[in-house]
């Protein structure tokens, strides 16, 4: 049925249709609304045989979907920011014990400087522990994503984290189409565990791993993820047959005949990008774009088949690698190995700055006049930049960097973005 | 003459092993049907005082429960020796997740069997006083507050002893670990550090707190099972000696687990939603000094010039203990 | 696309005004896009919330930079942020206020925008009367609805319906339904003057 809602609700409807059996959440922005509508929906009934836990810490709300997934149960839980960092320890056994948790990622800036606004540094700190990360472009992507992701995780017995862009998607209302209960069902079977904690038929899970077999785990966690690039298409392809639209997969083009520039990102900012697109196409720019929605695993010969026609590519990042540049270039890189083509990275919307028409059109002109630097950073402000630096020059004792660009700025709330 | 009365020890004694008692004043150790659920083969120290308190806890357990019982362990000692990969001494559903959240999982475990129906099968956590009284502290205050159904034990020897021994907020006074080296003004560790969990679980109003020792497998067993009969959050404190920690014989482990209970320093009590409802009183009394002489973690207290002061620093927390808990016999 | 920011201060319903904007266009079949610039929740703060209309799917996700309309539903930011920023030319302006905007120090506005694109509406009122709280946000709805009619009153009232229920949802859309009126009635009057 199609609605008209908040983002929120719409995937903790997506969730509700998958039957999860055990909920257990912590709060924090921008997933609270997540939680608070399953949280509701246990209370009336809506959510049936569902047990719903109220944590007292990320690092407690993961580990109960650990006990609760090992036990048998389909479990679930979301967080962001800072509550992935305080789970992060969790995070990796999750995976490491190869459960089929699926968690909603309100993709958020990690502090400091404290930030409850959108970027991926969340869930980017997490992109070697082993989970699946998949990235949403719309709600309605959000909430279809989720279903898949619980059939995924339970096919190949591994975590799958839905990266969701906070604030940009979480709050904002859009026409989005709820599933039908019958079709969910049918789609998604009941948690058929491949390891499970059983008095009839007990096992040991957990043991301690030494030298003489570590290698050979982890190899296999990561054959598991190379097993997912064949297994994403297949269950997009068969959502895509009983649902009757297009949603998730591996990649996803715009416009690449006869691109010679494309433009490669994760998540919601794909919207704004594909605009743009059509503009510059319109006034004769070869322009296109790849939304990367598999992050992990990376889809390299995707990748790789999308760009190789290209003459340059721009890669947008939501996410500072510190010292280095961007984690997406990294994979994108990687694919365009032996190409000689061109790539870019451009630093854009840390935390939660917005990623404007106006600003991506002056960066892909700049682009297509090759002006680009191979790191960039969008609507950096150079001049409260180099203000600090002569601070930092002029006085050893300078003080809190983040206080003294905040004094520069001047009152923030009288900006409209 | 009268006749002398002839006491055969074996009968109506209560030793561990004893079989010539009624059966429902047999341990669970002494009954032959017994689950042995922490197997042997595991790699435990000689004289180690958790792996005891683990196969009696468990054990008792499985018994309460008719053998349906899941287990969540935390990182340490006993999670370690038990669990040498590709082998495992558990003869129950086992997990080992993190060092500091076995009483989260056991959570998870708990509402799992709730959703599924089967509230038959029950739920223990279990880990050390590393696992229990620091990282794992955020974890077990949330599951006593939530009155989940899990029933937490904690072994407490009294440090991180799989790390190679170093000091807890479970570790007593003037004990000598390696981050709380015998050296300098004031050896071993800090007075007026620690903390009393099973005071704290108490603030939580939990339906079932109790302490136990291996010394008293009559009293810890039946604990356990009083514990398995009560749905809702429950924890059980056992003290455990370790021999390597605590520089004492693999032989004396009993020994030093009894005068660890007759000296009050490890007072045996139960409590209800907050309300202390047993405390074993003493039938013998020991001087602390009994107790701490057998530990190579207290030597420096002793020797050539003994450390007077301390000492009865150590015996006045022994006897405010007797006092506030009634272990004076009536 | 037709494209509505609504400024106002924390706790006075913008966000849920947007939302119910977004309802209303859903309603008659319109794709509808609404969202709040996110601050740190505070009651009192500056909020502003954007609302896109479009017959075709939207895809845009930036914060509204041209907006066609403007809805100011506390007078005290008129001086204070630059609410006006890339208005459009022919953009609609409401303000939440029963002076003219001559009295509100708004006069060189009526010389650059089209003058019956623009109205003063004393929503507070409306909702205290209606209410019995002061959420204008449902009036200026109403008031937006006849000032533009980029949507229905009959959508926007079945919107407010859904959000609100019960007796509040009753008084929201009398309020919504009173703001329609009269700014109809000034419309009339300005046109016909």
């Amino acid at each position: 049925m199609l609605q008209q809602l908040e983002g929120s609700r719409a995937i903790a409807q997506g969730i509700a249709l998958c039957k999860p059996e055990v909920v257990c959440a912590y709060p924090i922005t921008p997933q609270t609304h997540i939680v608070e509508a399953l949280a509701e929906m246990v209370r009336t009934g809506e959510l049936a045989n569902c047990e719903f836990i109220n944590v007292e810490s990320e690092f407690a709300a993961l580990s109960v979907a650990i006990g609760a997934s090992a036990a048998g149960a389909r479990s679930y839980t979301a967080t962001a920011s800072q509550g992935l960092l305080y789970m992060c320890e969790a995070v990796y056994n999750a995976a490491g014990l190869g459960l089929p948790i699926v968690m909603t990622i309100g993709n958020r800036a990690i502090g400091a400087p404290i930030n409850i606004w959108n970027d991926h540094s969340d869930s980017m700190a997490m992109r070697d522990a082993g989970w699946i990360q998949l990235y949403a472009e719309t709600n309605q992507e959000a909430l279809d994503l989720h279903i898949q992701a619980f059939k995924l995780a339970e096919a190949l017995s591994c975590p799958v984290m839905v990266c969701v862009d906070g604030f940009i998607l979480t709050h904002a209302y859009e026409r989005i189409e709820i599933p039908d209960k019958r079709d969910v069902d049918a789609f998604l079977p009941p948690y058929d565990p491949v390891q499970v904690l059983d008095c009839n038929d007990p096992v040991s899970i957990g043991a301690m791993v030494g030298p003489e077999a570590f290698a050979e785990v982890k190899y296999l966690q990561h054959r598991k993820q190379l097993r997912a690039l064949e297994l994403i298409p297949e269950i997009a392809a068969a959502f895509s047959a009983r649902f009757k639209r297009d949603s998730g997969g591996l990649v996803k083009p715009y416009r690449l005949e006869g691109a010679e520039t494309i433009v490669v990102a994760l998540g919601s900012m794909n919207g704004t990008i594909k605009d743009v697109i059509d503009e510059m196409r319109s006034e004769g720019h070869a322009m296109g774009s790849i939304a990367i929605v598999s992050f992990r695993p990376f889809p390299l010969d995707e990748v790789r088949a999308a760009l190789v026609g290209a003459k340059r590519i721009v890669i947008l990042e939501k996410s500072l690698s510190v010292g280095l540049g961007g984690p997406l270039s990294d994979g994108v890189r990687k694919s365009l190995s032996g190409t000689g083509i061109k790539g870019h990275t451009v630093i854009a919307g840390l935390g939660g700055r917005a990623i404007t028409r106006k600003s991506l059109m002056a960066l892909f002109v700049k682009a297509e006049k090759d002006e680009l630097e191979l790191l960039d950073f969008l609507d950096l402000d150079r001049d409260i930049v180099n203000g600090q630096l002569e601070r930092e020059k002029e006085t050893r004792r300078s003080g809190p960097v983040a206080e003294n660009v905040l004094k520069s700025i001047g009152t923030v709330a009288s900006r409209i973005a | 003459m009268s006749l002398q009365p002839i006491k055969f020890y074996q009968t109506g004694t209560f030793t561990v092993g004893n079989r010539l008692l009624d059966e429902s004043r047999r341990t669970v150790q002494a009954n032959m049907r017994r689950t042995n659920s922490l197997n042997s083969g595991h790699r435990a120290c000689q004289g180690c005082g958790e792996a005891l308190g683990a196969r009696y806890a468990i054990d008792a357990a499985m018994q309460a429960t008719g053998s349906r019982l899941i287990a969540a362990n935390a990182t340490g000692c006993l999670e370690v020796f038990s669990t040498p990969y590709p082998e495992t001494s558990w003869q129950i559903p086992w997990m080992h997740s993190l060092f500091g959240n076995a009483a989260s999982v056991a959570t998870g475990i708990a509402a799992a069997l709730k959703v599924k129906g089967r509230q038959d099968v029950r739920v223990i956590a279990q880990g050390g006083d590393g696992g229990t009284t620091d990282i794992g502290f955020a974890c077990l205050s949330g599951m006593f507050e939530r009155n989940d159904d899990v029933l937490y034990i904690c072994y407490d020897n009294e440090a991180y002893m799989n790390t190679g021994v170093q000091r807890s907020s479970a570790t007593p006074p003037a004990a000598r670990t390696a981050t709380t080296p015998a050296a300098g003004a004031h050896p071993g560790n800090i007075f007026g550090t620690g903390k009393n969990v099973p005071l704290i679980a108490m603030a939580h109003r939990i339906p079932y707190v109790a302490t136990a020792s291996v010394a008293n497998l009559h009293d810890l067993e039946a604990k356990v099972k009083k514990a398995m009969a009560i749905h809702g959050a429950r924890y059980i404190h056992i003290h455990v000696p370790c021999p390597l920690g605590w520089g004492s014989h693999p032989s004396d482990t009993l020994k030093v687990a009894r005068l660890a209970v007759e000296s009050g320093l490890f007072p045996l009590f139960e409590a209800e939603h907050g309300e202390i409802t047993t405390s074993l009183p003493l039938r013998k009394k020991a001087p602390v000094e009994a107790y701490l002489k057998l530990q190579k973690r207290f030597s420096h207290l002793f020797g050539e010039k003994p450390d007077r002061d301390t000492i009865a620093m150590i015996q006045a927390i022994a006897d405010r203990n007797i006092e506030k808990f009634g272990l004076d016999s009536p | 696309m037709f494209q509505v920011r609504i400024h106002g201060r924390g706790g006075q319903g913008v966000v849920t005004g947007a939302e119910m904007l977004s309802v209303a266009a859903f309603l008659e079949g319109k794709h509808s896009q609404a969202f709040p610039s996110f601050g740190s929740e505070r009651m009192g703060a500056p909020v502003v919330a954007f609302c896109r209309i479009s017959d075709h799917e939207i895809r845009l996700r930036e914060p509204v930079m041209e907006p066609d309309a403007l809805i100011v539903q506390d007078p005290t930011l008129l001086h204070q942020v630059d609410l006006f920023s890339g208005l459009s030319k022919s953009g609609f302006i409401l303000v939440n206020s029963g002076k003219s905007f001559a009295e509100l120090g708004l006069e060189s506005l009526l010389h650059t925008y089209p003058i019956n694109r623009l109205a003063t509406l004393p929503a507070t009122e409306i909702a205290l009367k209606h209410i019995g709280r002061p959420l204008p946000n449902s009036a200026l709805l109403g008031g937006f609805s006849a000032l533009s009619g980029e949507i229905g009153i009959d959508a926007l009232l079945q919107a407010i319906g859904d959000k609100f229920r019960g007796k509040t949802g009753m008084d929201n859309k009398d309020a919504a339904n009173a703001a329609f009126h009269l700014v109809q009635e000034k419309m009339h009057h300005a046109a016909t003057a």
